[in-house]
């Protein structure tokens, strides 16, 4: 299928003959290492990829590609298998799994494979793989997967349940050098594409990334799952998810990991080995403003799973429109615009700036009086905001000279724009914390 | 629990000082979203006892859920009314034993009415040990919440479930069918108790002292609901066009009921305006869903008859002109409207017992009882609270005079009966 030509309306009023004016949007297609897709989105290696019939509906819903559910020894999966986080009324802000790699027969996986490639070829196709921890189980998988036509393969190095028992998944991803021997072992066969899946949980993700790399593989993908407990059942007292009154550790993602996720993504992008290779971003993501901010920290494609799970495949229609008019108003033409573009913002905290201040402001016309910046600063220790008793309305307003400018107020604040932050600079120049005590600059004397 | 997650959990919360017994509001609800059900429960009634039935009948409008902070955001009010349902109907139903009264102290209180200033100032007076007897004049408790508050509010069978709740604390003897200047005298109570609550409330709806006044068909709010509840909807007549005189929640009351019951024609007199009425705005919207009508600005004047029976209600219309403080007064205008009724319903306040009071020479002001800040009367021992004192609220102040009174007597039966009245 041709590349898609598609464009917007766009108003111009200083030219009132010809008011609409159309112009191409920008161009969000991605392509990593020679795979191409329409958009960077991704279904991750899970429930949603694991047949034909999704993966066919998922394209023509719109997804830009797949990788297509772990493949590897011969498993069996339990009931039940999810459970959830739940904040404040909100559902699933978390969700964990205990569901291992695809219990589907490998022939029948290849040859459905096979023909989703067919049926659309202009879609990314990538294979998860996790053979038994030896090289000749690697190179006889990764003939058969290449034989379907995928364009690449990802080596679960992460899953964090039930095949690292058996010595697989994260088992091999926590240890860098396990990790390297297979990446060299799948090197030795592959002919497409390698991407090496990392398992968040090891101390830092670099090391095994690093290992990755140096021994070939063309690109990396994370995060996987993070192991787990949900909560327990307060009346039965087996933690979430009860199988047969036994539970087990799960792996957790859903919008509740993406902050971690972001910081893993973070430490490969700024890590001279690892930032070397283009990197898929996995973690909770929803929206095509999570995507955005994976992109913008060095992910050139991004994989969603449990907001997919969640809502279905629709989602993909706003992923897509979203990140494309978000482009536009930024003026960015392809994705290639912006990938690692706040990478180099984020420094070690010694390089920040200590003279930067900034206090806390309240608009009172538009305050409504619920106190929750008064308890908050005042419990979260700074005592930086005035209150003036009213029935039934209090008063509320900042003590400059205590305003440490940490943002819990503003945070806390129910009302967008009630409570701003205004810098008050300290000094003018840049002052960071090697050079504060070089200069034996003041301490807070209480 | 939508609604119980969209609270703020505001600090010094503008709902709770709504509140005239000061329910810690954003507390319970934090207590439904952690499924604290049992503790919601306490969070409200240990602060107001008759907070089941105050969350079906109070003008929350007026109070938490008018303070609530979403208004100033122009977003819908947490329903803070249905929420505290929620916690204390399951409290009720499944009568759970949530306070534990002191060991006895050996003082025993006389309380006059099983309204909610009687039954408030027992049940707080019964958890400090003291024993309390409860007179009533009526063959069940609840006063005006039994009485006086249209069905579709509160069932009979609710409030007879919050009278047992209260009393299931124990220490609490409520003798029914004894009224006060019949079969029981104020000097009998203060001989035989260490000291007595008056919370005997308000009587009938006050008088419009016009001409035709005394014609057949022209009754009582209170009666007319009293009855109903009383005896039941097919015991009591309904005209075919019922004119009800007050803007207040018991005329609001006897609109709809009378609307129910098959009047063709309810017409609401006021004599202010919508500004000015006492019922909320949801209340009135009630009363206008059932096809009642309202006409401002109307005094009414005379009441005609034929053979004695109502026949026509004259109003004149009334301006509104601001007085020396700036309260905008009705004044009456040459202006005539004039209804043909059968039946006018009064619902324009309601009467103190005066004579009661004047009887005992407890000292008033035109029958309502004064007291101190404290709930004390001018007689030594005898307290006194709830519509007897302040001439007619809600519910709500009722249960929070109850409560001041009960502290007022436990101080004095703990000081030895030596508090005297400044009065």
């Amino acid at each position: 299928m041709a590349q898609k030509q598609f464009y917007s309306i766009c108003w111009t009023v200083d030219k009132p003959a010809a008011a609409f004016k159309l112009f191409p949007m920008a161009d969000i297609s991605a392509n990593f290492l020679g795979i191409r897709s329409p958009n960077p989105y991704w279904l991750a290696s899970a429930p949603p990829t694991d047949k034909k019939i999704n993966v066919l509906r998922a394209f023509e819903a719109g997804w830009g590609g797949v990788v297509w559910k772990t493949l590897g020894s011969q498993v069996k999966n339990v009931s039940s298998r999810y459970s959830s986080v739940d904040y404040n009324g909100s559902r699933m802000m978390g969700f964990n799994n205990i569901e291992l790699i695809s219990d589907r027969p490998l022939d029948i996986n290849l040859k459905e494979i096979a023909e989703c490639v067919r049926l659309f070829p202009d879609r990314a196709m990538i294979v998860s793989l996790m053979a038994d921890n030896n090289r000749e189980s690697w190179h006889e998988l990764i003939k058969k997967v290449e034989d379907t036509g995928a364009h690449g393969l990802e080596l679960n190095f992460g899953c964090p349940h039930g095949m690292t028992e058996r010595g697989m998944g994260a088992a091999v991803g926590q240890d860098p050098e396990i990790a390297g021997r297979v990446v060299a072992w799948v090197m030795e066969a592959a002919k497409i594409p390698v991407i090496t899946k990392l398992t968040p949980n090891v101390h830092s993700v670099v090391p095994t990334g690093r290992a990755s790399v140096l021994a070939g593989s063309h690109a990396l993908s994370l995060i996987n799952t993070i192991q787990s407990v949900t909560g327990v059942n307060l009346d039965t007292f087996v933690p979430n998810p009860n199988v047969g009154g036994q539970s087990t550790f799960g792996g957790y993602c859903g919008p509740a990991v993406k902050p971690i996720a972001l910081k893993m993504l973070t430490t490969i992008s700024q890590d001279p080995v690892t930032s070397r290779v283009p990197i898929s971003g996995i973690g909770g993501i929803s929206t095509w403003k999570d995507a955005a901010e994976f992109m913008l920290l060095g992910a050139t494609t991004v994989q969603v799973c449990t907001a997919a799970m969640r809502y279905g495949f629709r989602i993909i229609e706003d992923l897509c429109d979203g990140l494309n008019n978000w482009m536009d108003e930024k003026g960015f033409r392809t994705i290639d615009d912006f990938i690692g573009r706040s990478v180099p913002t984020l420094t070690s905290w010694e390089e920040l700036d200590i003279n930067y201040h900034i206090v806390a402001n309240i608009n009172q016309e538009k305050c409504i009086h619920c106190g929750l910046c008064y308890i908050s600063c005042e419990d979260g220790s700074h005592q930086a905001i005035n209150l003036s008793y009213g029935n039934p309305y209090n008063t509320y307003s900042i003590k400059e000279e205590e305003c440490v400018g940490c943002n819990l107020c503003k945070l806390v604040c129910p009302v967008d724009n009630c409570i701003t932050m205004v810098e008050q600079r300290k000094g003018e120049e840049y002052v960071n914390w090697k050079e504060f005590q070089k200069r034996g600059m003041p301490l807070n004397d209480h | 629990m939508v609604d119980a997650n969209r609270c703020l959990f505001c600090y010094d919360a503008p709902c709770t000082k709504s509140c005239p017994t000061g329910i810690n509001v954003p507390k319970f609800i934090k207590q439904i979203t952690t499924d604290n059900l049992r503790g919601a429960a306490y969070t409200i009634l240990s602060s107001n006892i008759m907070g089941g039935g105050c969350a079906k009948v109070c003008p929350v409008e007026k109070l938490c859920e008018g303070a609530c902070v979403y208004n100033l955001m122009e977003e819908e009010a947490i329903p803070i009314a249905r929420l505290q349902r929620y916690a204390t109907e399951k409290a009720i139903e499944e009568k759970w034993q949530l306070f534990e009264r002191k060991a006895a102290i050996g003082k025993k209180v006389a309380v006059i009415g099983a309204g909610p200033a009687g039954l408030s100032c027992a049940h707080a007076l019964s958890r400090e040990g003291v024993d309390v007897t409860v007179f009533e004049k009526e063959a069940k408790g609840g006063g005006l919440m039994t009485y006086g508050i249209a069905a579709y509010k509160v069932t009979p069978q609710f409030c007879c479930d919050e009278v047992d709740f209260i009393t299931s604390l124990g220490g609490i003897h409520i003798q029914y069918g004894k009224a006060l200047g019949k079969e029981i005298t104020l000097d009998e109570l203060q001989q035989q108790y260490d000291a007595v609550y008056l919370a005997f409330g308000v009587g009938l709806a006050r008088q419009l002292y016009i001409p035709g006044e005394q014609l057949a068909g022209v009754v009582d709010a209170i009666s007319f609901i009293y009855d109903i509840r009383n005896n039941g909807y097919p015991t009591v007549p309904v005209g075919d066009q019922v004119a009800v005189i007050g803007m207040g929640m018991t005329a609001i009351d006897a609109a709809t009921q009378a609307k129910r019951l098959g009047a063709k024609e309810v017409t609401l007199v006021y004599r202010r305006t919508q500004q000015e009425m006492p019922c909320t705005e949801t209340e009135m919207n009630i009363a206008l869903l059932d096809g009642c009508k309202i006409v401002w600005l109307a005094a009414p004047t005379e009441i005609l008859g034929e053979n004695g029976k109502v026949t026509q209600l004259v109003c004149h219309m009334v301006k509104l002109e601001e007085d020396a403080n700036g309260r905008r007064q009705p004044v009456i205008t040459d202006e005539k409207m004039v209804l043909p009724v059968d039946m006018v319903i009064k619902a324009a306040g309601q009467m103190p017992y005066e004579q009661l009071v004047h009887d005992y020479q407890l000292h008033h002001s035109n029958g309502k009882i004064s007291v101190t800040a404290n709930s004390i009367s001018n007689i030594t021992g005898v307290f006194a609270g709830g519509d007897c004192v302040n001439g007619g609220k809600e519910v709500v102040d009722a249960v929070q005079a109850g409560k001041d009174g009960a502290k007022a007597i436990l101080q004095y039966l703990l000081d030895g009966g030596q508090t005297s009245s400044s009065l």
